[in-house]
């Protein structure tokens, strides 16, 4: 009797761990569908904003637009149908926004309940060959005589290859992926240069050279490091790190991605030491000790045996640093100047992808083209994450087959 | 028995909450001010929720029903106002307060004024470098409000005629920050709402008509001539009047236009 009670006790300890084991994985998995679930949906959506549309005299010839034309045209930096190839007596694009209207048409003949609108825009784009009316889509069906354009949905081109992110630009949003994602690449490998020697060498110093007094200090400050919010490392690089940058590099800004990489830096630090610090004080006394007993000395032990040792446990370190880094939002936001423009140089203004998320996910309105495109955004960091984890787990693994 | 009782008293008190207590939803803009005429209202025996969100969101809370006012930093859109009529709601306007955005560079800049067609330029990226506008030979530096923001909707509808800043520009999550960043950068500009001006950055007098030039100033505002105004608004619906006017009233009251003056805005009356 006592023994199968206590057998049921194992075997129900066991089954909670197995079930915790997979709902945790099966939550991951959700969250990861999730994402791109509603990411995917982009794609679906029309260039021209929810509920609008772009139209066009009858007679103009014009058939496509891509999302930058458009918004270069109601910019007005595209000024003549030439310049997009197309061939007009009236060459010169005039603009037709609804605001516009009683510039064109007395607005006292416009009915209360704007039914009699669809007409009056058509005579207006009768009236100028060369117009481009931006309206919504109800004024351009019933009554309406003039030509929309079809311009398609949001391809993968112009949003993995787009230059441009202005997401609420009207009449067409631009999605151009490229300047943030490479904001964000550039903000983790200067964050990265700048944590791995640091970081590494703290480890080695704590592990191996410092003594036990020293050890007791150092351990707990930089646990303490970790322990400091984001935000509070944000304030700190806006008011100090920044104007620091301005003045050493002599630049005309000081919110630049180098700003992002130290504070980024700063705050990877405690992971990365912590542990590689622990994996560095795995490596065997046995090992150590027949290295000293062969003639090496401390420097050379530390590093043909502990390092080598340890060195999965280092990468593993670096990698959740790196996590961090990529991963890190607040402190980011508030020190890189976020200009979404491709930056060429560290000393540059960049815009990074938890940034944008953090700054506009919150006003997007829900299952428009903006909070997709968002998610998208997400997904493209979760794969960045994805094939860095690949890679480091591939080099440890093979560096273990060398020192076994 | 005891038990009845308390529940019919927490019915009462349910049904007491539910006829008084106005929900006000939106702009959080105009979030702190709301919350300030809420708790004066408290005061007075009044009942307000206010709660944030965004313009957007209040509007939409409003055609849908689920708040009595919402509280708005721009006006209703075109689309917005489909939607009520589809719905069949009449919906009325009212002019709380007004906000001005000031133009603000760096104290050391020597340019103290800037017509609405230079702003353009500078903001779109046609001029780059001061001296093309009367200063020295010094890269401008533009500073906004993320892409989110009601005041960067705002500025880019009066001064860039609705066209799109240029794609170097800075954006700045709070308009703290945005002050901040200005009076550590020589080359910056900026725009922020005239509650948060302080000796840190200079104010520009701004001319819409090429002429006359106004400073950001409450009495300028208040009479209309210096030209980067815009209004803060409650909706509701025209059924409503009676639950909100007590409050509407207040909030228009010469106690509630202090309040406004208090939080930074403009009163308007």
């Amino acid at each position: 009797m006592f023994r199968g009670k206590k057998y049921f006790i194992e075997a129900l300890w066991e089954g909670l761990l197995k079930i915790s084991g997979s709902v945790t994985s099966i939550i991951i998995i959700l969250i990861v569908l999730f994402l791109f679930s509603e990411g995917m949906g982009i794609f679906k959506k029309k260039v021209v904003e929810d509920g609008y549309v772009i139209a066009v005299n009858k007679n103009n010839p014009v058939k496509d637009l891509s999302p930058e034309q458009i918004k270069n045209i109601f910019d007005v930096k595209i000024v003549s149908w030439k310049e997009l190839g197309v061939n007009i007596n009236e060459d010169e694009i005039s603009l037709l926004r609804l605001d516009d209207i009683p510039n064109y048409f007395p607005e006292d003949q416009i009915a209360e309940d704007m039914s009699n609108l669809p007409q009056i825009i058509s005579q207006i784009l009768k009236e100028h060959p060369g117009m481009i009316a931006f309206i919504p889509e109800d004024f351009a069906k019933k009554g309406f005589s003039e030509k929309v354009l079809d311009l398609g949905n949001i391809n993968l081109k112009e949003f993995f290859g787009g230059k441009e992110w202005f997401p609420t630009a009207q009449p067409a949003p631009q999605f151009g992926v490229i300047p943030i994602v490479m904001g964000t690449l550039w903000v983790s490998l200067g964050a990265i240069l700048i944590a791995l020697p640091f970081g590494i060498a703290v480890s080695i110093y704590s592990a191996e050279l410092a003594s036990k007094k020293v050890h007791k200090i150092l351990k707990p400050v930089i646990e303490l490091l970790a322990g400091i919010p984001s935000v509070v490392y944000g304030f700190f690089g806006l008011i100090v790190i920044v104007p620091l940058i301005q003045k050493v590099f002599n630049l005309d800004v000081g919110e630049t991605g180098l700003a992002g990489s130290i504070v980024l830096a700063i705050m990877a630090l405690p992971t990365i030491i912590t542990i590689a610090e622990d994996a560095l004080r795995s490596t065997p006394r046995a090992m150590k000790e027949a290295s000293l007993a062969l003639g090496a000395n401390k420097w050379q032990t530390i590093l043909k045996v502990t390092i080598p040792y340890s060195i999965s446990g280092i990468t593993a370190g670096v990698v959740l640093g790196i996590g961090r880094a990529i991963g890190e939002t607040m402190a980011v936001l508030m020190v890189t100047g976020n200009a979404a423009v491709i930056p060429h140089t560290l000393l540059e203004p960049v815009r990074t992808i938890p940034a944008t998320i953090a700054a506009e996910l919150g006003e997007a309105p829900k299952g428009g083209a903006h909070y997709e495109a968002l998610f998208v955004l997400g997904c493209i960091l979760f794969i960045i994450t994805l094939i860095i984890n690949l890679v480091v787990e591939y080099i440890s693994s093979k560096n273990k087959n060398k020192v076994a | 028995m005891k038990i009845k009782i308390f529940g019919f008293c927490l019915a009462l008190f349910l049904l007491n909450l539910g006829v008084n207590a106005q929900k006000i939803k939106g702009s959080d803009s105009v979030l702190p001010l709301s919350q300030k005429q809420a708790e004066a209202y408290a005061k007075k025996g009044g009942r307000a929720t206010v709660t944030g969100g965004g313009s957007g969101v209040g509007i939409a809370a409003l055609i849908d029903g689920s708040t009595d006012i919402a509280q708005s930093s721009r006006k209703m859109k075109f689309g917005e106002k489909a939607k009520l009529v589809a719905k069949k709601k009449q919906i009325k306007e009212v002019v709380v307060a007004k906000d001005a955005l000031a133009v603000v560079v760096n104290p050391s800049n020597k340019v103290s004024q800037l017509t609405r067609q230079q702003l353009e330029d500078i903001f779109t990226g046609k001029v780059t470098n001061w001296k093309q506008v009367g200063g020295s030979d010094l890269k401008i530096i533009v500073y906004s409000r993320e892409t989110s923001s009601g005041t960067y909707e705002f500025f880019k509808e009066v001064v860039l005629k609705n066209k799109n800043y240029k794609s170097s520009v800075l954006s700045m999550p709070a308009t703290g920050a945005i002050i901040q960043s200005i009076k550590q950068t020589k080359g910056a500009i900026g725009y922020v709402g005239l509650a948060y001006l302080n000796k840190e950055v200079k104010a520009l007098k701004v001319s819409f008509d090429g002429k006359k030039y106004f400073a950001p100033t409450i009495e300028t505002s208040k009479n209309g001539t210096y030209p980067i105004v815009r209004p803060l608004l409650y909706y509701y619906d025209i059924k409503k009047t009676k639950v909100v006017s007590p409050f509407i009233n207040f909030v228009l009251s010469k106690q509630g236009q202090d309040i406004v003056r208090q939080v930074g805005y403009i009163p308007v009356k």
